[in-house]
C-alpha cells in the first residue's frame, strides 16, 4: 500500500467515524446528568430518513441536520419526561422507544428508498488542507467532520473546565449533594438530555446525507450503530475525548477490515466484516482493566516504585459510571 | 449571627415530628441538640438548613430578621451551611472540584487562585488537604474538614453539624472540636447536633434536649449527666457495671495468620477464642480490623496461617463455608451489605429460615415475623420495608436474623449512630447469645463501648495487631494512645 492510500484510508476513518461521534457525546452529556438514553439505536435510524427526507423535498441540507436535531430532541423529550417526570424505568422507555422509533423509520421511509438525494460536499480548507499529511488527513473533509472535531473539544472543555460542567457531574454522581449546592436538578436533567438527543439527532443526517448519503430502507445498514455508540460512551468512561477515541477505533478497525480483505484471501470475508465488533470489546476491556481485583492484588505485589507507575497509568484509564445513572431524583 | 427559632411545628401525616419548638442561640455560641433516635433533631435541622419547610406559623429569625428559608441554596445564602451524617460530596472527584462545585462566578473557575483560597482556609484549621488528590481516597473525618471549609468559604456564618462524631477516630473528633471553638470565637453560631453526651458535653456551651418532637429542656454548663440522660429518655439509664463472659472451650483459633490487600499487611496473628467470650478490635478506621474480621468471616482469604473452628479447619474455605460452620457476619453498612432494601421484615425472615419446599408459606412467615418484632423489641410491622425503619430498628432486625445455634458472631460497628437505649438493649441480646456458648468479634470505634463489652482487645494500627489486652485492666487512655500508634514499643511482645 502506498502513504497516499493509507492517508486517504485514516482521512476516510476520521470522517466515517464523525456520526458515531456525535451520538458518543449526546450520550454522554446525557448520562453525565443521570439518564440514559436507551433510544439511541432508533433515533439515529429516524433522523437518519427524517433528516433525507427533509433536505429532499427542500433542497436544502441545513434543513435536513435541523430536522435531524430536532427528532432527536424530540425523542429525548420522551425520554426525560417518561423518566424525570413519570419516574419510570429509562430502560424500558428507552428500549420501546428503540424499536418503535426504528420500524417508524423503515415505514415513514418507503417513498425514499433509492431516491438519489442531496449530499454535503468536501470543503478542503484553504491553506491548511496543503499541507503534508495533515492537510489531507484533517483539512479535506466536509463541514460535519470538522463540526465532530469541534465537538468533541467544546464537549470535553464544558463538562470538565467549566462551572456548570462541573455541576453537570455532580447531577450524575450525587444528586441530593448538586441539589444543596443550588442546582435544580430535575430541569438540568431535562436540559442535558434533550441536548444529547439533539447531537444523536445528528448523526442519522451525519449518515444519510453525508458519509452513506441516500436512504436505503433496511440496507442502510445503519441499524446497530446505535448500540455500538451506547458501549462505546461506557467504556469511554463517559468521556467525550476517549469515547471520540472509542468511535475512531472502530471505524478503523472495520477500514482494517476492507483493506485486508484482498490481502487474507484465504480467511472468508464475513469473518473480517465482523472482527471490529469483537475486537472492539476486547480493546475496550483492555482500557478498563484497572477496575478487575487481581489487578489490585498483581500491584500490591510490585514494588513500590513500579506500582505508584502503574496505578497512575490505571486510575487514570479507570472509569466508573455516574453513581446515580438511571436513579431519579426528589427533593426531600 | 444570632438564630432564633420560634414556635417550629412540623407534622408527616398524622405525626408530629417537631411539636412547637423555640430555641434563642446568640452568635459565637456552640449549641448542642440532643435527643435519642427518632427525637426530631433531624426534622429541625432539616427545616433550619432548607430541606424542608416547617408547618405555617413558624418563624425563623437571623440576626433579628425573620427569613423565609425554601431551598439548602437559600439557606447558604443566608449564611446557614449544613454538614451532613453522609457528607453530600462528590467521592469521584478531586477535591477541589468538590469545593468549587456550587459555586456561582464565570464560566470558568479560576483554579489557581480557589486553589490558594482552599489552602489558606485548610491551613487556618491545621487541615492536611491536597486538593488535587481525590474524594474517594479521604476518611470520613476528612470528608467533614473538606465540607468544613467550604461552607466557610461559601459565607456560611451558622454551621449546623449532624452527628459528625460518628465514624471518625478520636484524633479526628479532637481536630474537629479545636475547630468548632475557633470558628465560635470568631462569632460563628455551631449548631451541633448529637445523642452521644460526652461529646455534647465536652464541646457544647449550651445544650437543648429533644424528646418525641419536643423540647423538654435546655441547660448550660456545667452539666449533670444524668439529668441530660433523664431528659432524653424521660427517665434514669446507666451502662451498668461490666459483665465479665465466663470463657468455655476454645471456639475458634487462628495460627500464624497473615492477610494482605493493596495498601496493608497483617503478618502472623495467633489467637484462640473461648466460648461465650467477647472479643473487641480497636483501631482508626482502616488499620486492618475490618480485613480481620472479613477474614473470620471466610470473605478475606488469608495468605498464611490456619483457622479452625470447634477443630474443624476452615482454611482458604467459602463465606458459605464459615456460615454453615456456625458463623454470622453483620457488616456496618447495614442496608447494603447487611439486609435488602425493598423487602419487609417478614420477607427478610422467611428469607433467613431453612427453605421448605419452593412456595412461601405466608401465614407462617407472618407469625414468624410478629414472633421476631416482638422478641426483639423492633418499632416496625411484619409489611414495613426494612428501609423505612430507624438506624437501630434495623439493628434489632438483623439481630433477630442471626442463626440459632451460633459459634461465632462478627460484628463491625454494632451500635454506630443508635442511641444509648438500643446500645444497652443491643448488647443485652447478644450477652444473651454468649451465655448459649457463642464468641462474639466485635469492631468499635467507641472506645468506652470496646472495654465495656469486650473481654479482650486488640489493638490494630496501620497492619499491626497487639497482644489480647485484658478489657478489665485497660484505660480508655491507654487505648487511644495504641490507637494512635504509641506505646507500641513498650509492648514488647506485639506482632510486627
Amino acid at each position: 500500500m502506498s502513504q497516499e492510500t493509507i492517508i486517504i484510508g485514516l482521512a476516510g476513518v476520521l470522517a466515517s467515524a464523525s456520526p458515531l461521534i456525535f451520538a458518543v457525546i449526546g450520550e454522554t452529556l446525557s448520562e453525565r446528568a443521570g439518564v440514559i438514553n436507551l433510544s439511541m439505536n432508533g433515533t439515529i435510524l429516524l433522523s437518519a430518513m427524517g433528516g433525507f427526507a427533509v433536505a429532499y423535498n427542500t433542497d436544502n441540507i441545513i434543513l435536513g441536520f435541523l430536522a435531524g436535531m430536532l427528532i432527536g430532541a424530540l425523542v429525548a423529550l420522551i425520554v426525560a419526561f417518561a423518566s424525570i417526570t413519570l419516574q419510570q424505568s429509562q430502560v424500558a422507555v428507552g428500549f420501546v422507544l428503540a424499536l418503535t422509533c426504528r420500524d417508524l423509520a423503515y415505514f415513514l421511509g418507503n417513498d425514499y428508498m433509492g431516491v438519489p438525494g442531496p449530499r454535503l460536499q468536501a470543503a478542503p480548507i484553504p491553506v491548511l488542507g496543503d499541507i503534508p499529511i495533515l492537510g489531507p488527513l484533517f483539512f479535506r473533509h466536509d463541514v460535519i467532520t470538522y463540526i465532530s472535531f469541534i465537538a468533541i473539544f467544546l464537549a470535553w472543555l464544558w463538562i470538565f473546565r467549566t462551572r456548570p460542567g462541573l455541576m453537570l457531574q455532580g447531577i450524575g454522581e450525587k444528586p441530593a449533594a448538586a441539589y444543596i449546592r443550588g442546582a435544580n436538578v430535575n430541569l438540568m436533567r431535562y436540559v442535558y438530555t434533550i441536548v444529547g438527543g439533539a447531537l444523536i439527532g445528528l448523526t442519522g443526517p451525519a449518515f444519510s446525507l453525508a458519509t452513506r448519503a441516500g436512504w436505503m430502507g433496511t440496507i442502510s445498514g445503519l441499524d446497530g450503530f446505535g448500540w455500538i455508540a451506547l458501549s462505546i460512551t461506557i467504556f469511554g468512561g463517559w468521556n467525550p475525548v476517549r469515547g471520540a477515541f472509542g468511535a475512531y477505533l472502530f471505524a478503523f478497525l472495520q477500514w482494517l477490515g476492507l483493506v485486508l480483505q484482498p490481502v487474507l484471501t484465504q480467511v472468508p470475508s464475513q469473518v473480517l466484516q465482523v472482527a471490529p465488533f469483537p475486537l472492539m470489546i476486547l480493546t475496550l476491556l483492555l482500557v478498563n482493566i484497572g477496575n478487575a481485583e487481581w489487578v489490585e492484588r498483581t500491584l500490591a505485589a510490585m514494588p513500590e516504585s513500579a506500582r505508584k507507575i502503574f496505578s497512575k497509568i490505571l486510575r487514570a484509564m479507570r472509569a466508573s459510571p455516574p453513581a446515580a445513572l438511571g436513579v431519579p431524583f426528589e427533593p426531600d | 449571627m444570632n438564630v432564633e427559632l420560634k414556635n417550629i411545628h412540623k407534622h408527616f401525616g398524622t405525626v408530629y415530628a417537631n411539636k412547637g419548638i423555640n430555641l434563642n442561640i446568640p452568635a459565637g455560641t456552640i449549641q448542642g441538640i440532643l435527643g435519642e433516635n427518632g427525637a426530631g433533631k433531624s426534622t429541625l435541622m432539616k427545616i433550619l438548613s432548607g430541606f424542608i419547610q416547617a408547618d405555617p406559623g413558624g418563624e425563623i429569625i437571623l440576626d433579628g430578621s425573620p427569613v423565609i428559608i425554601h431551598s439548602p441554596a437559600d439557606a447558604i445564602h443566608d449564611g446557614i451551611g449544613m454538614l451532613h451524617q453522609d457528607p453530600l460530596d462528590f467521592p469521584p472527584m478531586r477535591i477541589l472540584d468538590n469545593f468549587l462545585l456550587g459555586q456561582s462566578g464565570g464560566l470558568f473557575p479560576n483554579r489557581n487562585a480557589v486553589a490558594l483560597d482552599f489552602k489558606r482556609l485548610a491551613d487556618q484549621f491545621d487541615f492536611s488537604l491536597d486538593p488535587d488528590s481525590y474524594v474517594d481516597a479521604l476518611t470520613v473525618g476528612e470528608r467533614q474538614q473538606l465540607e468544613i471549609i467550604r461552607l466557610l468559604w461559601m459565607g456560611a456564618r451558622v454551621l449546623i453539624l449532624d452527628e459528625p462524631t460518628t465514624g471518625i477516630s478520636s484524633l479526628q473528633k479532637a481536630k474537629l472540636f479545636a475547630t468548632l471553638k475557633i470558628l465560635a470565637e470568631q462569632g460563628k453560631t455551631i449548631i451541633f447536633v448529637s445523642h452521644k453526651l460526652e461529646d455534647v458535653e465536652h464541646l457544647c456551651h449550651q445544650v437543648a434536649v429533644l424528646r418525641a418532637g419536643e423540647m423538654v429542656g435546655e441547660t448550660r454548663t456545667p452539666y449533670v449527666t444524668s439529668k441530660l440522660v433523664e431528659m432524653m429518655f424521660g427517665k434514669a439509664i446507666t451502662l451498668g457495671a461490666r459483665q465479665p463472659g465466663e470463657a468455655g472451650d476454645v471456639v475458634i483459633s487462628m495460627k500464624d495468620i497473615s492477610l494482605e490487600d493493596v495498601r496493608l499487611r497483617i503478618k502472623n496473628v495467633n489467637l484462640d477464642i473461648r466460648a461465650g467470650e467477647v472479643i473487641g478490635l480497636a483501631g482508626m478506621e482502616g488499620s486492618g480490623q475490618g480485613m480481620f474480621i472479613r477474614a473470620c468471616a471466610g470473605l478475606v482469604r488469608p495468605v498464611g496461617g490456619r483457622i479452625q473452628l470447634k477443630g474443624q479447619d476452615l482454611t482458604g474455605k467459602t463465606y458459605h463455608t464459615f456460615k454453615r460452620a456456625g458463623v454470622n457476619f453483620l457488616p456496618a453498612a447495614r442496608l447494603e451489605e447487611g439486609l435488602v432494601p425493598g423487602l419487609s421484615l417478614t420477607d427478610h425472615f422467611v428469607l433467613a429460615e431453612e427453605p421448605k419446599g419452593l412456595f412461601i408459606d405466608h401465614a407462617a412467615g407472618q407469625k414468624l415475623a410478629e414472633e421476631r418484632i416482638r422478641s426483639f423489641n423492633i418499632r416496625g410491622a411484619p409489611h414495613s420495608p426494612v428501609e423505612s425503619l430507624s438506624g437501630g430498628n434495623q439493628q434489632r432486625a438483623e439481630l433477630a436474623l442471626l442463626q440459632s445455634p451460633l459459634s461465632l458472631v462478627l460484628l463491625e460497628h454494632p451500635t454506630r449512630g443508635l442511641d444509648i437505649e438500643s446500645v444497652i438493649y443491643i448488647w443485652s441480646k447478644l450477652k444473651e447469645r454468649c451465655k448459649q456458648g457463642a464468641s462474639i468479634i466485635f469492631i468499635s470505634s467507641d472506645l468506652e463501648e470496646v472495654l465495656q463489652y469486650s473481654d479482650r482487645v486488640l489493638v490494630f494500627f496501620s497492619g499491626k495487631v497487639s497482644e489480647p489486652l485484658d478489657a478489665g485492666r485497660t484505660t480508655v487512655e491507654e487505648l487511644g494512645q495504641l490507637i494512635g500508634g504509641k506505646g507500641w514499643a513498650d509492648m514488647g511482645e506485639a506482632h510486627d
